[in-house]
């Protein structure tokens, strides 16, 4: 056959028991990101107000370090890098599937009122409860899936179920935005100064068992995702065109739902609110990609370098008193999505 | 028992139900066509046949087991359906949209085989659109985009194939070719076809079997179009008074409307002309006078 059906290349192993297709600009693009991760780690591992060698950093991670060495590298840069990974993908993965999920660019967590949700959680957990940083996680964590619960049951129902639960799920962010403040107001001042911190959402100062506790929730939910985006790509056709290829359309929804409402509501417990980076990181590496489907190994690297570049720039640029990784996120991230898509609709309307 | 039957289904959606006690069978082998008057249930009919839509009520019975209990890609690799509404993902080539017809045919690890290869490249000709393999779908005009379609149910390839109004928004000679197409399939490859359409002429001339659906989702008729498409039959369903005659072409019923007779108009000589009763409208026809018949 001269010219090939199909897009992508075919990798066949096992005389043909297992082919998988990959998309070569997909590859390409998620070995970019992981380069900029690898190069943003060691820059963050080496760099700083204690510059040290990588030949004084490897031997920290093996164990052979001296105590100023492992309290830099152990105690401060590594929980922050390893953070800045999890949380990066965690809410890449969550963004890329929820847009995918809503058919819409905005229907990403930090939009839908999801991660707000989770604000509002921990916002309770620390002016009410004057819980310390595990129950201010928890908090988060219950505060984002029921929002997410709230928002998905009210949007249920026939029809264009994406657009409506984004138009809900911005009326209930709103309304809980309002909540959060009032909870502000209601605390005393040094609760208020802490819930206030907490709000900016910061990579710095979380303990390896947070670091962990969201660990175990990356590693065992991004598979699950990644093994279910060719259910959520034939989804993208609508509903009944996926049931009639096979796809069981309830259960793979409500599967792909909780995922990645879980993947949102535990990287928001365990950095607070990071702006934007659920949006952004899918849209960038689905127009990298130039992919028609959802793609989220790409994406999930996507977000894990966008956020270590990011977290590099705040605590480099501007030490010794970092802005928060927020509003790096948002400089860096907005500005380079506005960027490609101008480019892409200048390019598709000539 | 037919492969494909329906039992007593009832049919509808949260607070409405379209259809009662519906019990239609799809004989084997044939080119089965649904025609009725808008909003009859025709399209969730065949939702619940491809079972994309659960029945509140009774059951669909496809190879003598209950449809829902079978996993969905076993369902899928069976009979297959040409929705009325599909969105092909922006920036998709024509190619890879035909190619996740596939998917009930692939494993996680296992995505993309020979015959993968093979059926798609079939689909692709037996519609016409190898060319376009690597072209947009957002490119293409809606005729070849309604074969693109059709040609992703066909790589599918299913013994039965369920299309819901295939023939809407083309123009008349791309609707001659997705029927002339269905009919080669029925014919030469043996497949069995269920179809809604709303043209009850090109239903008389293709369908080997017909099921007329009345407003509420109840058979008013079923059997070979000559049998069963009838002026009574028009009449009683659409609430249209016509002719019927033989097609010149084919030899099958031709339905001819009749124009409605204007106020002070002499009486017509012919019987079954019904004052007011132009085409077909959507919700009306309550204790609409239908005279004749």
């Amino acid at each position: 056959m001269s010219t090939p059906l199909v897009t992508g290349r075919l990798l066949r192993l096992g005389g043909g028991r297992i082919s998988l297709r990959v998309g070569p600009r997909s590859v390409a693009v998620g070995a970019v990101a992981a380069l900029i991760v690898v190069v943003g780690a060691l820059v963050s591992l080496t760099t700083g107000a204690f510059p040290l060698t990588l030949a004084e950093v490897g031997e920290t991670l093996v164990g052979q370090g001296s105590r100023a060495t492992e309290f830099v590298v152990l105690d401060q840069r590594l929980p922050r890098l390893v953070l800045a990974v999890l949380v990066g993908a965690a809410l890449a993965v969550s963004g890329a599937v929820l847009q995918s999920l809503s058919r819409n660019a905005l229907g990403s967590p930090d939009v839908i009122g999801f991660t707000t949700g989770a604000s509002t959680g921990a916002l309770v957990a620390i002016v009410t409860f004057g819980a310390g940083t595990l129950g201010t996680s928890l908090g988060a964590l219950l505060g984002g899936i029921v929002t997410a619960l709230v928002v998905v049951t009210l949007s249920a129902g026939r029809g264009t179920q994406g657009l409506r639960m984004v138009l809900i799920g911005i009326g209930i962010g709103a309304a809980l935005l309002a909540v959060n403040s009032w909870l502000i107001t209601t605390a005393v001042l040094q609760t208020a100064v802490d819930a206030q911190a907490w709000l900016l959402g910061d990579l710095s100062n979380r303990g390896w068992p947070q670091i962990l506790a969201l660990g175990v929730g990356v590693v065992v939910l991004l598979p699950v995702l990644f093994g279910m985006a060719r259910r959520l790509s034939l989804l993208e056709l609508g509903d009944r065109p996926a049931g009639a290829l096979g796809v069981d359309v309830g259960r793979t929804r409500t599967i792909l739902l909780l995922c990645a409402v879980a993947l949102a509501a535990a990287s928001t417990a365990a950095a607070g609110p990071i702006p934007f980076l659920a949006l952004a990181a899918p849209q960038i590496a689905r127009s990298l990609t130039r992919a028609a489907t959802p793609v989220l190994v790409p994406s999930a690297l996507c977000g894990a370098a966008l956020l270590v570049v990011s977290d590099l720039a705040v605590t480099r640029l501007f030490s010794p008193v970092p802005l928060p990784v927020g509003i790096a996120t948002g400089l860096i991230g907005g500005l380079y999505l506005v960027v490609l898509l101008v480019r892409l609709w200048r390019g598709s309307t000539t | 028992m037919t492969r494909l039957h329906a039992q007593d289904v009832t049919l509808g959606y949260e607070g409405r139900t379209v259809a009662r006690d519906l019990s239609v069978e799809i004989p084997d082998d044939s080119f089965t066509v649904i025609v009725g008057p808008n909003a009859c249930g025709k399209s969730t009919l065949l939702a619940a046949l491809a079972r994309v839509l659960a029945p509140q009520a009774g059951s669909v019975v496809l190879d003598g087991q209950a449809i829902a209990s079978y996993r969905s890609k076993e369902v899928a690799r069976r009979l297959g359906l040409l929705p009325q509404t599909a969105t092909a993902p922006g920036g998709i080539t024509v190619g890879d949209l035909v190619a996740r017809g596939r998917y009930p045919h692939q494993q996680l690890l296992r995505q993309w085989s020979d015959d993968d290869e093979v059926a798609v490249a079939e689909a692709m000709a037996l519609t016409n659109v190898a060319d376009l393999a690597s072209r947009l779908v957002d490119e293409l005009s809606g005729g070849q985009r309604q074969r693109v379609w059709l040609a992703m149910a066909l790589a599918q390839e299913t013994p039965i194939l369920l299309l819901d109004e295939p023939t809407t928004y083309l123009d008349i000679s791309h609707q001659i070719d997705v029927l002339e197409l269905c009919a080669r399939l029925h014919a030469e490859l043996g497949r069995t076809l269920v179809a809604v359409l709303h043209d009850l002429n090109q239903a008389a001339r293709y369908a080997t079997h017909l099921i007329a659906l009345r407003k509420g989702g109840v058979v008013a008729a079923t059997g070979a179009p000559r049998d069963v498409l009838t002026e009574e039959l028009v009449t009683d369903v659409y609430g249209l008074a016509c002719r019927v005659l033989p097609d010149p072409e084919t030899g099958t019923p031709m339905v001819v409307p009749r124009r409605p007779e204007r106020m002070g108009a002499a009486a017509g000589a012919a019987s079954g002309v019904a004052p007011g009763a132009g085409p077909a409208v959507e919700g009306a026809g309550d204790g609409r006078p239908v005279a004749g018949g």
